[in-house]
């Protein structure tokens, strides 16, 4: 019987063309919308917190802010949390600003920073050409330099920066490498940045402490407790002052985004399922108009023997058909507009199983719920008043 | 108690406003297994009222009703779908067939009704509709049928269930003479055939083709002479 009644629907929905999809386009709107939304902010959620995974998952981040008495750490301070049991390794970084110069090309104001081989093992694609900084550079303190995209853009425009001195605070270095282009947005980009061994920058840049340092975890499991260790080091480094430095658990910082996101994309979604409540009331505001448009039919069918279930099935049949048709459409609109919305903002967009299963689920539901008010009225109808009407 | 339709002291009252219309009073009517009965009244008489009662579209105020061996007085709505679908077949005035579906697929409409598996519904149908004479006609709409047409399609709809008996309601109301003669004749073989047949109408002229007449006139029914 459910074959007939789809089948019965299938002609009733064709018979009423533009009425039905008229009728089907406030769920094709909505699930569209779901789907589009969904998979932007999930698209947005996975480029973004791809970034905020470079930085490391695996990272515990010191931030440095000294007393009065000790300004930052000291190779000593960091030599000491690197001896941490669940410590890989430790990457210390001194920040400073500099004016960069190449033959009459003069960068002011560009972000130097020391560090150590450390940071560039922890991402081995870091550096796009050239070498990175070794354990050699840095004890023999040597004059060298991995420079960031923009600034390889900006002082060596169409020439290899590989092996070319540039001038850093009257200083000179030599360039081994250049930096991989990060994202613009990215929070840790690297594109203004220069590079330059630590043990060279604490000599050179006129900076006596580390102001930041990055711990990276054996197991990421053990975290809170090598933070406490980390704690303990530093509370002695700097006299129990607890606001000389702050310990920021990537991990945690990770897990916390990808929770507000899933939160924003879940309102997000919300907000959409409310044009397909307003979808669904068309879905009954038809299936309404149908019912006192075929009194005649239920009467008959009712007559040749239909329970009044046969006729609620039918209708609600008839109703689940639209809306289903509906989200389908929806759902094939809905993920080509994210597409084409990705290629404009120039992220990645994924359209889940899940969340097309969820706008089917979803316009199925509307289709019953919206569905089952005017197939309840067609089936209470009485075949002798429905006969009579014709 | 015999016969396959038995209405004892049927009544039938409508409320209308304060008032208590009573439409049908003690009908009495026995039909015999193999009888063609046509039931004659003017509008207004209580004949639509009669009929939809025999045709378990209605219950009566009071009275009792056995249809076929089976009471159907207090039956419900679910109850009563399953009798008029395996014991009645209708034929109405205005054919009421769907104009969506094609000849065979009004004719299958009921067999759905009973859980009859496709490929027997089809076959069944299809035979049906060949004894109707419109064998060449099974996959045209009905708007591609003449009145004539359309209503034999509508018999064999009402005859494909293999019901208790065929109950008609003014089944020549919409056609001309000739093709209303047709329909008639139609009836009468089929019960000759052996069919119980139970009409419904207004058309002296219709109504002494049948075997027996019983004349309904304020809701009152008496047996034999016509009552012009």
């Amino acid at each position: 019987m459910i074959i007939e009644c789809i089948r019965m629907s299938f002609v009733n929905i064709i018979k009423n063309k533009l009425r039905s999809v008229l009728t089907m386009l406030g769920v094709i709107i909505g699930v569209a919308s779901i789907i589009a939304l969904i998979s932007i902010v999930q698209g947005a959620t996975n480029n973004i917190s791809n970034e905020v995974i470079k930085l490391g998952g695996n990272k515990v981040f010191v931030n440095v802010f000294g007393t009065a008495l000790k300004q930052g750490l000291t190779e000593t301070d960091a030599e000491r949390i690197a001896a941490i049991d669940n410590i890989a390794g430790v990457s210390p970084t001194i920040s400073g600003k500099a004016t960069v110069v190449y033959g009459s090309k003069v960068l002011k104001d560009i972000t130097v920073e020391g560090k150590n081989e450390v940071y560039f093992n922890a991402d081995p694609e870091l550096v796009s050409s050239g070498r990175s900084i070794n354990i050699l550079d840095l004890e023999s303190k040597n004059q060298v330099a991995v420079i960031g995209s923009n600034i390889a853009r900006e002082l060596f425009f169409g020439i290899n920066p590989i092996g070319e001195k540039i001038i850093i605070n009257s200083l000179t270095y030599t360039v081994i490498g250049t930096l991989r282009e990060s994202a613009g947005f990215s929070l840790s980009s690297t594109n203004d940045t220069v590079i330059i061994p630590y043990t060279t920058a604490l000599r050179s840049l006129g900076v006596k402490n580390i102001s930041t340092l990055d711990a990276y975890l054996k197991d990421t499991n053990l975290a809170d407790e090598t933070i406490l260790e980390i704690k303990g080091i530093l509370n002695q480094a700097f006299n129990y002052n607890e606001d000389a430095f702050k310990i920021y658990n990537m991990g945690d910082i990770i897990a916390s985004f990808q929770s507000i996101m899933s939160m924003m994309s879940l309102l997000l979604a919300g907000i959409a399922a409310i044009s397909l409540v307003v979808g669904g009331i068309g879905i009954m505001n038809m299936m309404l108009v149908s019912v006192t448009e075929r009194t005649t039919e239920i009467g008959l069918r009712k007559a040749l023997g239909a329970t009044p279930f046969a006729i609620r099935l039918q209708f609600i049949v008839e109703a689940i058909m639209l809306s289903l048709t509906g989200g389908i459409i929806g759902l094939v609109a809905g993920a080509l507009l994210a597409y084409l919305l990705a290629r404009i903002i120039g992220i990645d967009v994924s359209v889940s199983v899940s969340t097309n299963l969820l706008a089917l689920g979803f316009s199925a539901t509307v289709g019953i719920v919206f569905g089952y008010m005017p197939a309840g009225k067609a089936s209470r109808l009485n075949p002798i008043d429905a006969l009579r009407s014709a | 108690m015999s016969g396959i339709v038995f209405l004892k002291d049927i009544c039938k009252s409508y409320r209308s406003g304060d008032e208590e219309v009573q439409v049908l009073k003690n009908v009495n009517l026995t039909v015999e297994k193999g009888e063609f009965v046509s039931v004659l009244g003017p509008s207004g008489s209580g004949k639509t009222t009669l009929m939809n009662i025999i045709g378990c579209l209605d219950v009566p105020t009071s009275g009792k009703y056995i249809l076929h061996g089976k009471d159907i007085s207090d039956m419900d709505e679910v109850e009563l779908a399953g009798i008029r679908n395996r014991e009645i077949g209708f034929v109405f005035q205005n054919f009421f067939l769907l104009p969506r579906l094609t000849a065979l697929q009004n004719v299958e409409l009921p067999l759905i009704y009973s859980n009859v598996p496709p490929k027997e519904r089809r076959k069944r149908a299809e035979e049906m509709l060949c004894r109707v004479g419109l064998a060449d006609k099974m996959h045209n709409l009905p708007n591609q049928l003449s009145g004539g047409q359309q209503q034999r399609v509508a018999i064999a709809r009402a005859l494909v269930t293999e019901p208790s008996i065929i109950l008609a309601d003014e089944p020549t109301g919409a056609l001309d003479q000739k093709t209303g003669a047709g329909i008639i004749e139609y009836f009468e073989k089929l019960n000759e055939e052996g069919k119980t047949i139970i009409m419904i109408t207004h058309d002296v002229n219709v109504a002494k083709h049948a075997g027996r007449t019983v004349n309904i006139l304020d809701g009152r029914l008496t047996e034999g002479e016509i009552i012009q």
